[in-house]
């Protein structure tokens, strides 16, 4: 019985034991939306062949990659929410923000369409022509780059949504893929971003109602979290996961990924401003 | 007196009371070695209780339980129960008697010696491998005979043992318990069956509502009961149970 | 409902490498959990149930408590403690599969000590007096029971395991469900349904079934063979 139990206890630390240390690997926060595209899967293995670096993608929602990072569990930032990147940088948790490429967003709509939006170039002017007649709309709600980006256009059409709003806007608290679906469920508009919606499967009575507008853009940057205020991050491995990421072989890796025959990223580092 | 004999039991005037109910009432008596003492009495008198008190798995609520000899904790037992049900380890009937021994420090090659012993003196050698919970009702209560004889005790407490069982089965235990007897065991046994107690008893101890009320050889006791509750039981019960 | 069932049997007909990838993984956190929350939580039952000290009652209550645990709130509390920022970082055992064991034990540990400290208690109560009688003290009566009332124990075990294999909430957060690292059966059906592929998030979650079912049948039916024989 004895040795029963200590052959067991044996086993059983063995399966626990971390993975074999021997492994490099660097731990990225990054959005879900952009693993669910699918893109980390494309340019990824491309990246461990050259360095032999495994990359683990730890995806969440924008803000709570950053505060992973801020935390120290995580030794690269890859997201697509300027302003709290740079505040990220500002807190001193990064140490320097690099353009990697931008994708853009949709409003993805019914195809009854009550909002009469379709086919629209003008985000601004759809949002108002949405809210004007109360048409059902769902927003990520989670402090998301996406969520981020529609509250900013809502501003920017001249509503104070968290004022404005009404039962037909719900506020869902998800990432894009489940709130998809629950757009999906009630044929309700919403602002995701294109990798996401073409990916998606569940479209129900779905399509794409607004894109193409200036505004909809959205820009990616990579940052490798700063070694000084965490100690841990594996500063030259993680460093160069950035560099690769905004060299020309990985930025044509980027621009190579198509779901459909459709590019999703369109890279650009190193354009001044972005 | 053997030097460390546990005999002499003193019970002085102990008392045992549960949930407000006193079992036990004012006890004293002295349970000496050789001949085996029957403790009889209607069912609810208080022999089950008492055996208990006698063999410590309970405390008296008053008055003193008191051995000739200490038993250390963690030594091997010198005086060993039989219990009305005997629980019986999920092993074979063999592993239950070795599990006695091993309990009482009792070492290989010598475990083995003893267990096969043990399970002869009670007829059961060729069940030895066999699933003790399997086994019928009057073999596991041989089985847990020879588990507490393994040992060779001073004093063998047996609680109603066959109270349970068919009249064969009662009659194989009974053979056991003489044969025990009979190697210098001393028996204390509960019954409220006066045939039992009639064969196997050499002295009478008579309970009758928690209070020990006669006490005599058994002889005496059947011919010439001296108290008015002991002659009552005694014609009260059928005389070929 | 078909395409599913369909899709979950190609899958399989297929022997999809990353498919099995992620069934083992799944075997692998969940059993390492069970087997060590076992170590750790029959030991812990048998001693509440044949001990006796202040607080025993409470102890049990909160115990029983303890088996409701929500799983995203286990994964928290474990993503917290070995978080970088937190007092085990130094271990580095974030977002690998020791995490997800690390929490998943935490979370079924209450379910074994609790559900074997019942057993035990029962059992104690029929074999106390006779154990005692035979001269064992109640370190060695507790380990006696937990072999005798192994059938029961196998029960625990296997209602621990149910509820390891099935959750997502605490391995999500410790895991972070990173393809091909940290990703089991039930993170993977979570991000399946959340792309919306939901055909392949019903074959996988059939799938998960089945070998819950599969484990539990295995299961009862040795425990019924060794009833027989030993009773």
């Amino acid at each position: 019985m004895d040795l029963i139990r200590r052959l067991l206890l044996l086993a059983v630390l063995a399966a626990a034991l971390p993975a074999a240390a021997q492994e490099k690997f660097i731990v990225v926060a990054s959005t879900t939306s952009t693993e669910q595209s699918g893109l980390f899967g494309h340019i990824l293995p491309a990246f461990q062949n050259k360095t032999g670096i495994q990359v683990r993608v730890v995806a969440l929602g924008t803000g709570q990659a950053l505060d992973l990072a801020r935390r120290g569990d995580a030794d690269v930032v890859f997201v697509h929410a300027r302003s709290a990147e740079e505040k990220f940088l500002a807190e001193g948790h990064g140490v320097k923000r690099f353009a990697v490429m931008y994708n853009d967003f949709v409003l993805i709509g019914p195809k009854s369409d009550p909002a009469k939006v379709a086919g629209g170039r003008d985000i601004l002017e759809a949002l108002r022509k949405i809210k004007s007649v109360a048409a059902p709309f769902v927003s990520r709600g989670d402090k998301s780059g996406t969520h981020i980006a529609e509250l900013d256009l809502w501003k920017l059409a001249g509503i104070d949504i968290a004022k404005e709003k009404g039962p037909w806007y719900k506020d869902t608290g998800q990432g894009m893929g489940p709130a998809l679906n629950t757009a999906s469920a009630m044929n309700a508009y919403i602002l995701a971003d294109r990798g996401t919606w073409i990916s998606f499967k569940n479209r129900g009575e779905l399509g794409i109602a607004v894109e193409g507008d200036k505004r909809l853009f959205n820009q990616y940057g990579v940052m490798l979290v700063n070694p000084d205020k965490h100690p841990n991050v594996k500063k030259d491995l993680g460093q160069a996961f950035v560099d690769w990421v905004i060299s020309p072989e990985g930025q044509k890796a980027i621009g190579e990924y198509k779901i459909g025959g459709e590019q999703l990223f369109f890279p650009n580092a190193g354009t001044p401003g972005a | 007196m053997k030097n460390g004999a546990m005999l002499p039991l003193r019970l002085d005037d102990v008392s045992f009371a549960a949930g407000g109910r006193a079992i036990i009432e004012g006890i004293s008596l002295e349970i000496a070695a050789g001949p085996s003492t029957i403790i009889l009495g209607a069912n609810g008198a208080g022999k089950s209780v008492l055996m208990r008190l006698m063999h410590g798995l309970l405390a008296p609520t008053s008055g003193r339980v008191e051995w000739s000899a200490r038993e250390h904790p963690g030594a091997p037992r010198k005086q060993a129960m039989v219990f009305q049900r005997s629980v019986l380890l999920r092993r074979s009937a063999q592993a239950n008697v070795a599990y006695a021994l091993k309990l009482a420090g009792v070492g290989e090659p010598q475990r083995g010696v003893q267990v096969r012993e043990a399970l002869e003196s009670v007829g059961l050698a060729h069940l030895a491998h066999r699933p003790a919970r399997v086994l019928s009702g009057g073999e596991q209560q041989r089985l847990a005979l020879a588990r507490a004889w393994a040992l060779h005790p001073e004093v063998l407490f047996l609680d109603e043992p066959t109270a349970s069982l068919d009249p064969t089965a009662t009659r194989e235990i009974e053979t056991v318990i003489r044969a025990f007897d009979a190697a210098g065991t001393k028996i204390v046994m509960a019954t409220h069956n006066l045939g039992q107690a009639r064969r196997l008893g050499d002295e009478i101890v008579f309970l009758d509502r928690g209070r020990l009320v006669e006490r005599a050889p058994v002889g005496e006791f059947f011919s010439k009961p001296q108290s008015a509750q002991a002659a009552a039981f005694i014609k009260g019960e059928l005389p070929w149970t | 409902m078909t395409e599913a069932l369909a899709t979950a049997l190609a899958l399989l007909a297929a022997l999809d490498p990353k498919l099995i990838e992620i069934v083992l993984l799944s075997l692998r956190v969940s059993l390492s959990a069970v087997g060590i929350a076992a170590l750790l939580g029959f030991p812990l039952g048998a001693a509440i149930a044949v001990g006796r000290f202040p607080g025993r009652k409470t102890l049990i209550v909160f115990l029983n408590a303890l088996m409701g645990l929500p799983p995203v709130v286990v994964g928290l509390l474990v993503y917290l403690l070995l978080s970088r920022a937190g007092p085990l970082g130094a271990l580095g055992i974030l977002f690998t599969p020791s995490a997800m064991v690390i929490a998943q034990t935490v979370l079924i540990l209450p379910i074994i000590a609790a559900l074997s400290r019942q057993a035990i208690e029962d059992a104690w109560r029929e074999y106390e007096e006779q154990l005692r009688s035979l001269g064992a003290n109640r370190i060695g009566a507790a380990l006696t029971l937990l072999w005798d009332t192994r059938f029961s124990l196998l029960t625990t075990v296997l209602a621990g395991f149910g509820r390891a294999a099935a959750e997502v909430g605490a391995v999500i957060i410790v895991g972070g469900n990173i393809d091909g690292v940290t990703r089991v059966m039930t993170t993977t059906i979570a991000l399946e349904t959340s792309k919306g592929d939901l055909p392949l998030a019903l074959g996988l979650g059939i799938i998960l079934i089945t070998i819950i079912i599969a484990v539990n049948a295995a299961a009862y039916m040795t425990k019924e063979l060794a009833q027989r024989r030993y009773g």
